[in-house]
């Protein structure tokens, strides 16, 4: 079994029985995507919620929700998945720090990526089975193709699957 | 101004503002400590977003992290960087605790305090030398996976591209590294737009091939 890695605004997709992971998510979130028939799980490390945020034309889609997710949805396809048969997990989305005043929209990015991601996952009728977003404390996430399901650790915190 | 193009001469340019930042930084926390406090070694470095995660010692590598959100003549965010042992030894300094029980409220708030004034005069100093007004917010103190707060870190200058110019510096105590991990830092991740108004403020702008 091989541990395929995402990097940050990265995106894979493995088929049974390797699995997919991305370390250290902060504000950002983790979408994955998963197809229990065939086995093939994908996963998208999004950065920012929207395409509508990025200056010039030349982007990395990967790193926008509104792009990352459709585009990892197609790739699952591609791979063999049944589009009718995906479902989502979500991880991340977290306030890492606190300040005061005028940072106040940059904090709240975590908030607004986990809301982006439920928004383009919702438009593409994709059911979001669980997730694990929001508070103050980074993620890792591991998605196992044998059964889909999403492994979250964090920092003196107990490891959960969901 | 696109992060990847920058030259090498700007780079250097970047390097004495660094400089001059990281020096007044660590000239605060020598009197703070009564010891010689050392961030000479100061690099500049354009590197992917993922590159810089590495850098920092991997994605899930725990850190001791201080952030500020600086706007004004140039905006950006810095942070001040350390790993948890270099961060015990800091306390330890100056507080005489053995580091023994982790750490404790009153540890974590040296660190706090540590990267306000660090961040802090090194503000100051950037402003002085480029003649901008700089404004740092309330810094906030996070001990967490590196990944998770560099990446934070990095969302503004996300919306430009996937690659940042860090500018850093590395602290020493006495001329040597506070633990043997050697990992404390400031970085400073000015948002892309701020490059050029650096260049124009020190009338560069036009220097090195551009």
């Amino acid at each position: 079994m091989a541990v395929v890695r995402v990097g940050i605004a990265e995106s894979g997709v493995v088929l049974n029985p390797d699995s997919i992971s991305t370390l250290g998510l902060g504000s950002c979130v983790g979408v994955t995507l998963y197809d229990e028939k065939r086995r093939i799980g994908g996963m998208v490390h999004v950065m920012l919620p929207s395409t509508e945020l990025a200056r010039g034309a030349d982007f990395n889609r990967a790193k926008f929700a509104d792009s990352a997710v459709p585009d990892l949805l197609k790739q699952m396809i591609r791979y063999g998945a049944d589009e009718r048969r995906i479902k989502a997990k979500l991880a991340g989305g977290a306030q890492m720090f606190s300040l005061g005043g005028n940072a106040d929209s940059l904090l709240k990015i975590g908030a607004r990526n986990v809301e982006a991601c439920r928004n383009v996952l919702s438009a593409l009728r994709i059911p979001i089975l669980s997730e694990d977003t929001g508070g103050s404390w980074g993620r890792t996430v591991e998605l196992f193709s044998d059964s889909g399901m999403l492994e979250v650790r964090a920092i003196g915190r107990e490891k959960k699957f969901i | 101004m696109n992060s990847e193009k920058v030259s090498g001469f700007h780079l250097d340019v970047l390097k004495e503002v660094s400089d001059i930042g990281a020096g007044n930084a660590a000239e605060s926390l020598s009197s703070l400590l009564g010891r010689t406090a050392d961030m000479r070694i100061s690099r500049v470095l354009s590197m992917p977003f993922n590159g810089i995660v590495d850098y920092a010692g991997g994605a899930e590598r725990m850190i001791l992290s201080v952030f500020a959100r600086i706007e004004g003549g140039i905006s950006g965010n810095m942070l001040f960087v350390m790993s948890t042992s270099d961060a015990l030894a800091l306390i330890r300094h100056m507080t005489g605790a053995s580091g023994g029980e982790g750490f404790t409220d009153m540890g974590l708030s040296v660190i706090h305090e540590v990267g306000n004034i660090m961040i802090g005069s090194y503000i100051t100093a950037l402003s002085d030398f480029l003649g901008f007004e700089l404004t740092p917010s309330v810094p906030s103190l996070a001990m967490d996976m590196a990944g998770a707060i560099l990446a934070f870190s990095l969302s503004e200058i996300g919306r430009s591209g996937d690659t940042a110019i860090v500018v850093d510096g590395c602290l020493s105590l006495d001329g040597n590294p506070l633990s043997e991990e050697e990992s404390s830092h400031l970085f400073l991740l000015p948002d892309p737009d701020s490059f050029g108004r650096i260049y124009q403020a020190l009338g560069v702008a036009h220097h090195g091939g551009r």
